[in-house]
């Protein structure tokens, strides 16, 4: 192909990359360097409010943002460098967790951040084997199934993966939660009163098997695909070499698949770093948080519009640093690989 | 078919002129609304429409939307449903307009209550309250023979007795989700003790004797509830009740009518409303009060702004109550207090304190909601809970410009 037709074809896709990825990601990067803030002054303010038989007038001293003669409320926005991320970082208080007298890793965990860094990267590492291997075993199963069943089961162990996360979350949820069903049949069997979501380790581990049931599914998309392209004479000539069942797989097919597992691996990593779904349908807040909870809620505006626009920016920023770093290893070995072809 | 198609026309214009009729203001200006979408909001909504070229848009997501729609020039919508809370962004902007000239032209019905007056200016129209009061299921206490609680101690007790004749699954039931919902259980629990939130400078107050009393009473009454109440919002406590599960709760004013709705509760005419509990002896009942009601956008022409004051006054007429009595508590005139209304007015009587709504008070609901829970599951001592909540609310404080 000629130079000048491969940049024609791949322009749009650069044009549209630097406008909806790269700018946005910039434009948070200098937002976690600013602080906006807003200008109040204080008034005292009488106001009045119903009550019975008549309104209750209180007068009291209030903060009012101070607004210009457009009657647009005064901003001002100054360079504060690192100081929002060592609001959300804390290291004074990291320091003083590991001093002697310290509350150590308990102390850690109570700042917001660390709790859910703590948690996204639990979540994330203890997940990945679990996609991998399910997805593998299915892909095993299919492939292995008569020809006939294959549609139907494709079609059946795929359907996890088509239902929305939040919906699937909130219907395992209701599964355990008081008086769901499971809940139920487990407080029949047992005789007590089962509480499941009044538990930390509860939520963790159900958080967990919910993201593996989920994202299985694609981790078999791609290893059945790759299995189609297992070379038979290998294969047969492991069976002739007297190869077991589970050497073959060791020897011959995982080799094979080694790629698509780091791909699979490479998008879970991305994708459960970014965990958001399962706190809102397990409405785990009060016992576990991620990385990208933290930034929704700094932004998620409070009754008296308030929103922490900064501190978002710099958890977002946070949070995508703590992907590379995690995708580093994984992207080493694809580039290793790469070069020693 | 061109027959039936006129016939169709015909009765359509027929339908709309009698709804036309309703309304004594006939309306020529496109107007719109947004507002929060429960049933209320329906039924007032659903009024105005009859005075024609108006659009009502319903979302539970308002307070997200409002205060934008409201500062573009000229300005989304005209008529905003607010309560209490939600009123400050839209007064800190500057997006809505003074109503004095149009109460004084269009609005001689309205009664002082309705009037929300900022430093002599009427900044909103409301048309109910709304108030978590008790709500408790009568023939259980008939048939123990048990005492209306009117203290928190009282209610504890009363939940003791409860779950010793084993009737309920859970005593009590409480809106202790983890957020918004906990941190409006400790304001009313530590507004009922008699504490102060903020200093004078904006700085917070909470971290005192108050504020640990009002924590260690939530949680002698989590030991009467279902163990997974951090995740039990009003929706969910209405079900309990509704499903026979629990005997007693402090709940909305706003969700008393479902539990007489046939179609989706076991407990018809068996749940009576009373005041809220008093935190200690002799105090006004720990909870309270919202009102909801409507705005008027700054940022349209003074014609728009009439019209959609007199669409709104004909939403919010006497008519409309009478059709939708039982919907909400209403302030307008023409409403009739039924059984189901008692213990709301029963809180307004007692003196029960407005929602303290202001631009500190939003940051301080949200640190509070967020920190409140790490002494409920007994990670933290209620002392730490409430020292990080101090620390999150000064942060964002900061954040803000309010406090320097």
């Amino acid at each position: 192909m000629k130079r000048s037709t491969f940049f024609a074809f791949v322009a749009p896709s650069v044009v549209l990359m630097l406008v909806f990825m790269a700018a946005p990601l910039v434009s948070v990067l200098i937002q976690s360097f600013y602080l906006t803030q807003n200008v109040f002054e204080e008034v005292t303010v009488e106001s009045c409010t119903p009550g019975f038989p008549n309104p209750v007038c209180t007068e009291e001293i209030q903060s009012r943002r101070v607004l210009d003669e457009n009657g647009i409320p005064v901003t001002e926005t100054s360079f504060v460098g690192w100081e929002t991320y060592r609001v959300l970082l804390q290291p004074e208080a990291v320091a003083e967790a590991f001093s002697v007298g310290g509350g150590g890793v308990s102390a850690l965990l109570d700042i917001d951040f660390y709790k859910a860094a703590r948690f996204t990267i639990t979540f994330t590492l203890i997940t990945l084997p679990f996609v991998i291997g399910v997805g593998l075993l299915i892909a095993l199963a299919v492939n292995n199934a008569i020809r006939s069943l294959r549609g139907p089961v494709i079609f059946i162990s795929l359907l996890p993966f088509i239902i929305t996360p939040v919906i699937g979350a909130l219907s395992i949820r209701w599964l355990f939660v008081g008086d769901g069903i499971l809940t139920a049949a487990l407080e029949g069997i047992l005789n007590e009163d089962i509480a499941v979501f009044a538990h930390g380790w509860a939520f963790e581990i159900l958080m967990m098997f919910y993201r593996v049931w989920h994202v299985a599914p694609f981790a078999f998309v791609i290893f059945y695909a790759g299995l189609q392209t297992v070379n038979q004479d290998t294969l047969e000539s492991a069976i002739v070499d007297g190869a077991s069942r589970f050497e073959r797989l060791r020897y011959v097919i995982i080799p094979h698949l080694m790629p698509l597992i780091v791909f699979v691996a490479l998008i879970h990593l991305m994708d459960a770093y970014r965990a958001f779904d399962e706190v809102i349908g397990f409405r785990s807040e009060a016992h576990r948080i991620t990385l990208q909870w933290l930034t929704f809620n700094f932004l998620t505006p409070d009754d008296s519009g308030n929103r922490a626009i900064s501190r978002a920016s710099a958890a977002s920023m946070l949070t995508m640093l703590g992907i590379v770093i995690l995708l580093i290893p994984p992207l080493w070995r694809t580039w290793r690989d790469h070069r020693g072809r | 078919m061109l027959r039936t198609l006129l016939l169709a026309s015909a009765g359509t214009l027929l339908t709309t002129s009698a709804a036309l009729a309703d309304c004594a203001f006939e309306n020529e200006l496109p107007l719109s609304s947004l507002s929060a979408g429960f049933e209320a909001w329906y039924a007032v909504t659903d009024a105005m429409a009859e005075c024609g070229n108006f659009e009502a848009e319903l979302d539970q997501e308002f307070r997200t939307k409002q205060p934008t729609g409201f500062a573009a020039d000229p300005s989304l919508y005209h008529i905003g449903g607010v309560a209490n809370g939600t009123l400050v962004p839209l007064l800190n902007d500057g997006t809505i307009r003074p109503l004095n000239d149009l109460v004084e032209q269009y609005g001689q019905q309205l009664t002082p209550n309705q009037l929300i007056t900022i430093d002599g200016d009427i900044m909103a129209i409301a048309m109910m309250v709304n108030s978590q009061h008790l709500m408790y299921r009568q023939d259980i206490f008939d048939e123990l023979g048990l005492e209306v609680p009117t203290t928190y101690d009282e209610m504890l007790q009363t939940a003791a007795a409860i779950q010793e004749a084993g009737v309920v699954d859970y005593p009590i039931g409480g809106t202790f989700r983890t957020g918004w919902n906990l941190a409006m259980e400790f304001i009313n629990m530590y507004l009922g003790h008699g504490g102060q939130l903020f200093n004078a400078d904006k700085t917070p107050s909470i971290n005192n004797e108050a504020g640990v009393a009002a924590l260690e009473r939530m949680r002698a009454l989590t030991e009467y509830m279902d163990p997974e109440y951090l995740g039990s919002d009003s929706t969910y406590v209405q079900q309990q009740f509704q499903q026979g599960d629990i005997a007693m709760a402090v709940l909305w004013a706003s969700r008393a009518g479902a539990m007489d709705d046939p179609a989706e509760s076991q407990v018809v005419d068996l749940v009576t409303m009373a005041a809220a509990p008093s935190a200690v002896e002799g105090a006004p009942p720990a909870s309270t009060v919202w009102w909801d009601g409507i705005v008027i956008a700054e940022n349209i022409s003074d014609e728009e702004a009439a019209a959609a004051f007199q669409v709104a006054m004909e939403g919010m007429d006497a008519e409309m109550v009478q059709a939708n009595n039982d919907a909400a508590i209403w302030l307008i005139d023409g409403y009739e207090p039924n059984r189901l209304s008692e213990g709301a007015i029963a809180n307004l009587m007692g003196g029960t304190p407005p929602y303290p709504a202001s631009t500190e008070m939003g940051l301080m609901h949200t640190a509070l909601g967020d920190n409140l829970s790490d002494f409920l599951i007994g990670a933290e001592s209620a002392e730490q809970a409430l020292a990080d909540a101090e620390e999150a609310y000064l942060t964002a404080a900061r954040e803000s410009g309010l406090v320097q």
